[in-house]
Order: structure tokens, then sequence, then C-alpha cells
């Protein structure tokens, strides 16, 4: 608990003080690219990106969802499901714990979330990963609620939309966790199979098992600006090579260049860039201006 | 230390030099010391059977990576007949670290793929030590695809320590191929049997091993990560490695209590490096049986069930 006196004297003159930012929590935050100080409600409203240098910081899962999709009708698709630790697997914690104290931090039962709604007025399904859930990593909820999704996208004929931000597979469920990535893209294949869109769009990181299965299977693959993305981490693979990774390796703009990705898109421009693609893919017309004024 | 012989296995391998040195000393005198040399055979059996009854994970994932432990081509030559290997992705590259090609099974064609690690130094490092790079899998796929249309059961061998992380490799979307072999594997109209000989290292052993029956080796390990991968994430170092197999379980006996592994083949006593062709004849044995049973299924049938197999992994939680 802090007391009176931790509020009043600023962080930076007091010997014993944990936290290294002076930056207030709440208010205030600092963009950890350019380390301008910057206004929570102006940020919120350039959603996360800072206004200074361009910067795409990481978000929820929630937040995601809630600059993607149209306010209304939106529908939580097994949102119910939560993990278990089948290995009861033990680290220097135990995966029980880890569950627990990520389950309270994020108020969301694992790394993963589905909606059913619509972006500008056309239907589709959207997942989103957590990566602040154990870094976003998958497990046998994250794969059920993946497929679930491309369930629900099957049924209705409708697209799916996909934001990924993770380290890969999750260890503390070993081999299940990588039986994840057959299954994710098995019911991918099933989906191209019939036809049905989907959308991988890539955020700051996606790694291992998620960039390996689901991640780069999209119809159209998106990455935002400067994201990571890559297979191996960049700190294994120097160890590997032992020789100094090019600049920008492994980034947005890198994978353009090599073919891996479609576009990049900033943020702002998600929302109608999708659409356009979506609905050409699905044989609609550009959403109408009302579509756009009322959902946007 | 005998370098062939493994730390825990080193009292086998002091009697295996006694046996050694008493035949030597038989052969130049006329001392009758056959009598002695069963006695210390019979001990060195006993010692291993209760060795190797006994491995910890780790103990077990260092016999899966054995220097003298079969590979790939190993088993094509004791399993199969009639061999011709194809090369390249037909795009930028052949990768040795992968090998693919035609053969027979006790008289039927059959897709033969398989991680392949090098023997002397020269060849390990042409073979890259089995860590494939995308052109490993792209070959892989071409490979599989020609068997589909071509009616070949598709059989698989896994023995990688994982795909490899280098800067060539992630230029040239080492995720994208081994997301694309996944895809691809799930829907092949022909029957997919694999084994894991050695290690089955992560996604880069996934890549090849998306399948509609999965055997293990006794002593081979499958994982997500490495068991020193996962230790110096979760405990920080990679010295805990031992802690890490065992709490991931990577062990064929496990996995399959997990429900993972369809079938486990029989290594001969003191792991498969100590006879090839024993082990050759078991995994015979398997596959044959396997392809059988596959054979069975009609088209429609047979795909089907991978994607239940596949889909059903949603069972542990």
């Amino acid at each position: 608990m802090s007391s009176w006196f931790d509020k009043i004297v600023p962080g930076a003159i007091r010997s014993d003080s944990p936290q290294k930012s002076t930056v207030p929590e709440g208010l205030w935050k600092k963009c950890p690219k350019c380390e301008s100080v910057l206004y929570r409600p102006e940020l919120d409203k350039n959603l996360d990106v800072c206004p200074k240098c361009q910067h795409h910081m990481r978000v929820s899962a929630r937040k995601r969802v809630d600059i993607f999709l149209d306010k209304n009708n939106r529908i939580e698709i097994s949102a119910d499901l939560a993990p278990q630790d089948k290995l009861k697997f033990k680290d220097s914690k135990k995966y029980k714990d880890r569950l627990v104290s990520s389950q309270k931090a994020t108020n969301e039962k694992d790394a993963l979330i589905c909606f059913k709604g619509a972006v500008r007025g056309i239907p589709v399904v959207v997942v989103a990963f957590e990566f602040s859930f154990l870094g976003g990593s998958m497990g046998a909820v994250v794969g059920e609620k993946f497929a679930r999704a491309a369930y629900a996208s099957m049924e209705s004929g409708i697209p799916l939309v996909c934001f990924s931000a993770s380290g890969g597979a999750r260890m503390q469920e070993a081999l299940i966790s990588l039986m994840q990535m057959a299954k994710t893209a098995a019911v991918l294949e099933k989906m191209k199979q019939m036809g049905i869109p989907f959308i991988s769009v890539m955020t700051d990181p996606v790694f291992g098992g998620v960039s390996a299965s689901l991640a780069m299977l999209g119809d159209v693959n998106v990455a935002e600006p400067n994201a990571l993305i890559g297979f191996a981490g960049p700190r294994v693979i120097e160890q590997t090579v032992r020789e100094k990774l090019p600049e920008g390796f492994q980034r947005s703009e890198f994978l353009l260049e090599h073919g891996v990705i479609d576009m990049i898109l900033p943020r702002a421009e998600i929302r109608s860039r999708l659409s356009s693609i979506l609905a050409k893919l699905t044989g609609r017309d550009l959403p109408s201006k009302s579509d756009v004024a009322i959902n946007d | 230390m005998n370098a062939y012989y493994l730390d825990f296995e080193q009292p086998i391998a002091e009697l295996e030099d006694k046996i050694e040195e008493l035949r030597m000393v038989g052969n130049d005198s006329d001392l009758n010391i056959t009598e002695e040399i069963n006695r210390l055979r019979n001990k060195s059996v006993g010692l291993t059977e209760s060795i190797f009854s006994d491995l910890s994970a780790w103990d077990v994932a260092r016999v899966a990576r054995h220097p003298k432990r079969p590979y790939t081509l190993d088993y094509i030559s004791q399993i199969f007949t009639d061999f011709d290997e194809l090369h390249g992705d037909r795009a930028y590259a052949d990768d040795p670290s992968i090998v693919g090609g035609i053969a027979r099974l006790e008289g039927e064609p059959v897709m033969i793929i398989g991680h392949q690690k090098g023997r002397e130094i020269k060849d390990k490092v042409r073979r890259n030590f089995g860590m494939p790079r995308p052109e490993g899998y792209r070959k892989a796929c071409r490979l599989m695809e020609m068997a589909e249309r071509f009616k070949l059961p598709i059989l698989t061998f896994i023995d990688t320590p994982g795909a490899y992380p280098g800067i060539g490799a992630e230029e040239r979307g080492q995720s994208e191929a081994i997301a694309h072999n996944l895809a691809v594997m799930s829907r092949l109209k022909t029957p997919i049997i694999s084994t894991v000989i050695g290690e089955g290292g992560s996604g880069g052993a996934l890549a090849i091993g998306v399948c509609d029956e999965l055997y293990m080796l006794q002593y081979s390990t499958y994982a997500v990560i490495s068991p020193e991968g996962c230790a110096s994430i979760l405990w920080k170092s990679a010295e805990f490695a031992s802690e890490a197999a065992e709490a991931m379980g990577i062990t064929a006996g496990k996995l399959q209590k997990l429900g993972l592994v369809d079938r486990l083949i029989d290594e001969p006593l003191g792991a498969a490096h100590r006879d090839y062709e024993l082990v050759a004849a078991n995994l015979k044995v398997a596959l044959a049986e396997g392809l059988k049973k596959l054979k069975k299924l009609s088209t429609d049938e047979l795909v089907e069930a991978r994607y239940e197999r596949l889909t059903s992994y949603d069972r542990f939680f």
C-alpha cells in the first residue's frame, strides 16, 4: 500500500523507490520508443499509437476487438472455456498459480478471445490474442477457442479475422500445445476449401508455434508497422549464428520485403482497409457511406 | 570415459572394457577364460537391464540424441527396398537435413520423408545437425503432394532438434513453410504414418508429423521445446534441463498415456544403436500393420478421421 509520503514525493528523489519511472500511473504514459510523455485520453483517441513517433504500443485483446468491430451486435463466443493443468506442470512456479495470476491481471480466462460481429456492416468472426496472458501463448484452450471461432465462421459462411500477439506454443502444456498448431492449421485448411476468407493480422510480437501455424495461413497476411514477427526469437538466432542481426531483422517491413505478408497497415487504417478487402472477397459492394457513418 | 557410452552407462562401459581385455588375453594364452567372460557378459546384460529400466526423462533425451543412434537413412536401408531419393524444393535449394523419396515396403510403393542427421563432422554440418531450413519443408511438401497424386502412402521419420533458427531461414519464411505443411498434411488423400525415431523437436518435427498414426521408438522424445530451451526460459538456466524434461513429459511412455501416441516400438537392450537390425525389424512390423489398417478405410473416411483426430486435441482442458 502506498503511503501519502509516496504520493507526494517524486520517485526520482526516493532512494528506495522500486519504480524507475517518474510518470504517475493512469493519466500519463511514456512512449516506450521515443519516451515522450503522453496524455492518456489523447493516446486512447489515437488507438495507443504514439502521436509523436507513430510507435504502435501493445494493446489488450478486448481493446483490439473494440477498435475493430462495429459497436452493435457483438457476441462473445465460447467465453466460458478455461484452462486446466493436466500435466501438473511446475517450474519455478506452478502452472496453476501462473494461470491464476494471469487471470487476475488480465481479467481473461485464457490468452484468446472470440467475437461474432461486423466490421462496417460486413459480418465477421474475430479473434484476438491477449499478450499479457502468459505471453499470448497457445495451449489447449487457445487452440479450441480458435477452432470454435473458425467453426462459427464456417457455419455462417462469414470471414474470420485474427489479431495475433504471441510468444508461441505454451510450454507448460508441453506436447498438447504443439498439437494445437496442427489443429488450428487443419480448421483453417477446411475453411480454405470452403472458400471462406481468413485474414491474419500480426501485431507485435508473433513467434514460434503461433507464427508457424495459424498466423501465416491467412488468405491475406497483414502486419502492424514495426511489429517483430518470426519463427525463432532474435536472441536464439544470434546465439546460433553468432553474428549480429541486420537492422530491422524480423520487423514488418522485413517481412513485406521478403514476401511473407501482403501489406503493413497502421492501426488507424485496419478497419477501413480490411472491410474493403473483405467486401471484395465476399462479393459485396463497398460498405455504404451510411454504414461507415453509423459504425465508425 | 568411453565416448560412446553416456555418463549413466559408464558402469556398463567399464564391464565391457574388462570383457574386451580378457578376450585379448584369451587370444594369446592357453588359459580357459571363457567362463569368466560369460560371467561378466551376464553381469553386463543385467546391469544394462537395470540401468535402462529406470531412466529419467533427461536420460532418455540423451539416448535419443546418441551419436550412434540409427537415422532415417539407416532405417530406409534396413526396412525398404528400391529407394530412389528425390531432391529439391524446385524453388530455391535441396536441403540435406530432410531426405525423401520413393521406395517399397514389402513390395508396396510408398513415399518416405525423414529428418537426417550426419554421422561424421563434415556430414553433420552438411546435414545441418538435422535442423531443416524452409526449403527442406517445401521439398517435403512437394513430395507429399506427389504421393497423393500417385496414391502412395506416406511414411515420415522424425528426428530433429528443431527447425533451424537462422537468418536465411527467417528470410525465406520458416514459419510459413511449417504452417503450410501442417495445413496440407491435414487434408492429403493418402495414409500418413509418422514415427519419432530420435528427437521430436517442436514445430520442426510436427511439420512432417501431421498423421493418421503416430509411433514412437521406446527411447525417442517429442516435445514443444527442447528441455534446455524450456529450462532457460522457465528456470532461467539451461542447467535445469533435467527438471524441464521431467515436467514436460517428453518420453514415449508418458505421451502414450496422454493418448497422443498410438504405438510404441521396442528397442533392443541398451537402445537402438546397439542393434540396428532388431529395432528396424520391430519398426517394419509396426509400419506394415499400420498401413494395412489404414488401407481398409476409404479416402473420405481416412481424411475425415484425420480431421477428427486433429481437432479433438481439445480433450485436455
